[in-house]
């Protein structure tokens, strides 16, 4: 079921060729406010290549806000993200993909258009998007429009993009919910692949998403002390 | 195929998709022009002299119609926020969405006017004319619209604030679409300047909207 | 929630305290010798006492678009410099703005109905004042619409600069227009070949007019300050019973 041909390979092969061993990202004191109130503050945390960072906390802690601030789709109200490594003149949001509880697809759109359209947004070779999709069991799908999925199926045409698209840092939000089992366990062996390719994952999650030796990031826990 | 040219083919196809705003636009388009003769009687003499003001308010407010759900679409399924996170300015993003827009929306507005322009007892010489003063305006309505459209996603209500916003900031627009397209009919002010014109309008449209769009897009990020 | 982003809005408040009622008192006078002198000047051999109402509507035509350029400088100040009190200043002076241009057009329509024999006719400059007022309203309806008073603030200041971009295109168009339907024909209001003995009360009912405007742009700046820290409070308040 997961795929782990040429084109994977390839892909890590171009990812090692990018100093793969000095990327790092780094947050210092990070804080973030939204609607006037302070969501979280105080994060610090850095993440090198080939790490997966949890980030834990309960509900409303700032999970997903974190992961959206990384993606620079949320302003940093104090602190500072830094990179190394990668592209020197693009930002982390421009090196990282990011999936969200939104899947971003058009429902009247095919399974392999909804992809492709990513694939070409994002300057990438098309060759990638059949891998892609056999790499989440998504290929006996593929002319099938959007509309027709199922929540899972769903989840992992998002996280195709991952594949199709090679970008060093992974931003994923609950990245196992709506999957099942094996698609759990595919996600798992494309984050291994990942990170063995020298890649950076930081995930937002209440549970173990199947990756060894990652470490744990627990937000939120200076409201939780004032209680 | 670059990007920009992905992003145009994909807005494009979901806009004239069953379910796409194209077609309604369009439907929409015929039905306000068809209401006029009912609201003002069926004299054609008074029909064809305002022939060309009917035909520019019904492709102002059909236009306006779709323009609502332009970026909003995108905001609501997180489309946005991936076109966000490419080294691709999110201003020529919107430009390629606003082109789309046009594309879908505007020109068959363009195509259908000289057939209505027929129900409103507009000269046949005059019908080009009609058609080439809405084609070269109604880019400047889309890129208007595109603000519009930007701020209410940005304040995430949509809907008539749209209007609100957008209606006044079409008045230009309007006066010298209609200008023009009156040039030929009756005259006796010349076709030309009032033309250029329209065109200008649509050009600037074109340069500042994307700008201003962006930018109540980023500082609406929350 | 720091309170100390209103730091330099509390120097201000003193500030407004200490200023504002000289600032008030100042155009009370000013109206006073202002209307005094308007009353004494000639009357138009032509228009009779109708044209009195000239000192009322010039004024507030002036302010309706001097209010839209403040409103521009502090759209200016909240997105390029992000001044706490510029976002203040633009928000504070919408209403304003748009009472203003309110009055300029019931004036001129007042002005007009002797003139014209009716109440409104699609006068050129009437007419961009009017396109003016409806942009008002849409800066109002922004400000009303978003919950979150800095991202109203940030959206409103882009509008308001397209708006100011606008402006002139619009005042471009509707003279064009207006010279197609009507040629030259209407009586023009506030030329400017004016008599000087018009023209000094026409000036002081100017200055009278700014002062107000200054008064109530400043109080209503104050109530915004203070409407924000009420909300800061509250939120600082629903942050404590939620930990």
């Amino acid at each position: 079921m997961v795929h782990t041909g040429g084109a994977m390979r390839r892909r890590m092969d171009h990812m090692r060729g990018w100093r793969a061993q000095l990327m790092r990202l780094t947050s210092d004191n990070l804080a973030c406010r939204r609607g006037g109130r302070m969501v979280f503050t105080g994060v610090s945390f850095a993440v090198a290549a080939g790490e997966a960072l949890l980030v834990t906390g309960r509900n409303g802690a700032g999970k997903s806000t974190l992961l959206r601030l990384l993606a620079g789709l949320l302003p940093v109200a104090a602190g500072r993200v830094g990179w190394d490594g990668g592209a020197p003149d693009q930002s982390v949001g421009e090196q990282a993909h990011y999936v969200g509880h939104l899947d971003a697809l058009k429902p009247g759109l095919s399974v392999r258009d909804n992809l492709a359209f990513w694939t070409a947004w994002n300057g990438a070779q098309a060759e990638g998007i059949d891998a892609a999709l056999a790499a989440l069991a998504l290929d006996g799908l593929a002319d099938l429009p959007a509309a027709y999925l199922s929540a899972g199926q769903r989840r992992r045409l998002a996280l195709a993009r991952l594949v199709a698209v090679h970008r060093p840092i992974w931003l994923l939000d609950e990245p196992t919910a709506a999957l099942d089992v094996t698609a759990q366990a595919a996600l798992a062996q494309l984050m291994r692949d990942h990170l063995a390719g020298g890649g950076l994952i930081i995930a937002a999650t209440h549970g173990p998403i199947g990756i060894d030796g990652a470490r744990e990031l627990r937000i939120g826990a200076t409201i939780g002390a004032a209680a | 195929m670059s990007a920009l040219a992905a992003l145009y083919w994909r807005d494009l196809r979901l806009a004239v998709r069953a379910g796409g705003g194209a077609a309604i636009a369009a439907l929409f388009f015929l039905i306000v022009v068809a209401l006029v003769p009912f609201a003002v009687g069926p004299d054609l003499a008074l029909l064809s002299r305002i022939g060309p003001a009917i035909l520019w308010l019904g492709a102002l407010l059909a236009s306006l119609l779709t323009l609502d759900r332009l970026i909003a679409v995108d905001a609501e399924d997180g489309s946005l926020d991936l076109l966000m996170m490419t080294p691709m300015p999110l201003e020529a993003a919107l430009a390629a969405k606003a082109l789309a827009h046009w594309t879908s929306t505007c020109l068959p507005l363009v195509i259908l006017s000289p057939v209505l322009a027929l129900l409103l007892n507009v000269e046949f010489s005059a019908m080009p004319a009609i058609a080439l003063t809405l084609a070269a305006g109604t880019p400047a309505l889309t890129f208007i619209g595109l603000i519009g459209a930007a701020l209410s996603v940005a304040l995430r209500r949509g809907g008539v604030l749209l209007a609100v916003l957008v209606l006044p900031f079409t008045i230009p627009v309007l006066i010298f679409g209609v200008a023009a397209a009156n040039a030929v009919i009756v005259g006796p002010a010349p076709f030309g300047p009032p033309f250029t014109i329209l065109c200008a309008l649509s050009l600037a449209s074109a340069v500042i909207a994307p700008v201003a769009a962006a930018a109540a897009i980023r500082h609406g990020l929350e | 929630m720091p309170i100390s982003d209103f730091a330099n809005p509390s120097k201000f408040l003193t500030l407004v305290s200490r200023v504002l009622p000289w600032l008030a008192v100042a155009a009370v006078i000013a109206f006073a010798i202002g209307l005094t002198q308007a009353m004494q000047a000639p009357d138009d051999y032509q228009q009779g006492a109708t044209v009195k109402i000239m000192y009322l509507h010039v004024p507030s035509a002036w302010l309706s678009m001097g209010i839209w350029a403040v409103m521009s400088i502090a759209a200016l100040g909240t997105l390029v410099w992000r001044h706490p009190l510029a976002d203040v200043a633009g928000k504070a002076a919408a209403p304003i703005g748009a009472a203003f241009t309110l009055i300029c057009l019931i004036t001129g329509s007042l002005w007009g109905r002797p003139m014209w024999g009716t109440y409104w006719v699609w006068d050129a400059r009437l007419t961009s004042v009017f396109v003016l007022f409806l942009m008002y309203l849409g800066v109002i309806a922004l400000y009303w619409t978003a919950e979150e008073p800095s991202r109203a603030a940030r959206l409103a200041a882009i509008l308001t600069l397209v708006g100011a971009i606008n402006l002139p295109v619009v005042k471009f168009s509707v003279d064009w227009w207006n010279t197609l339907h009507q040629p030259a024909s209407v009586i023009r209001m506030g030329a400017p070949t004016i008599d000087p003995s018009l023209l000094k009360p026409l000036l002081m009912m100017a200055v009278a007019y700014f002062l107000l405007f200054a008064a109530l742009h400043l109080a209503a700046m104050r109530n915004e300050i203070l409407r924000r820290r009420v909300r800061t409070l509250r939120l600082m308040q629903a942050n404590e019973a939620a930990s």
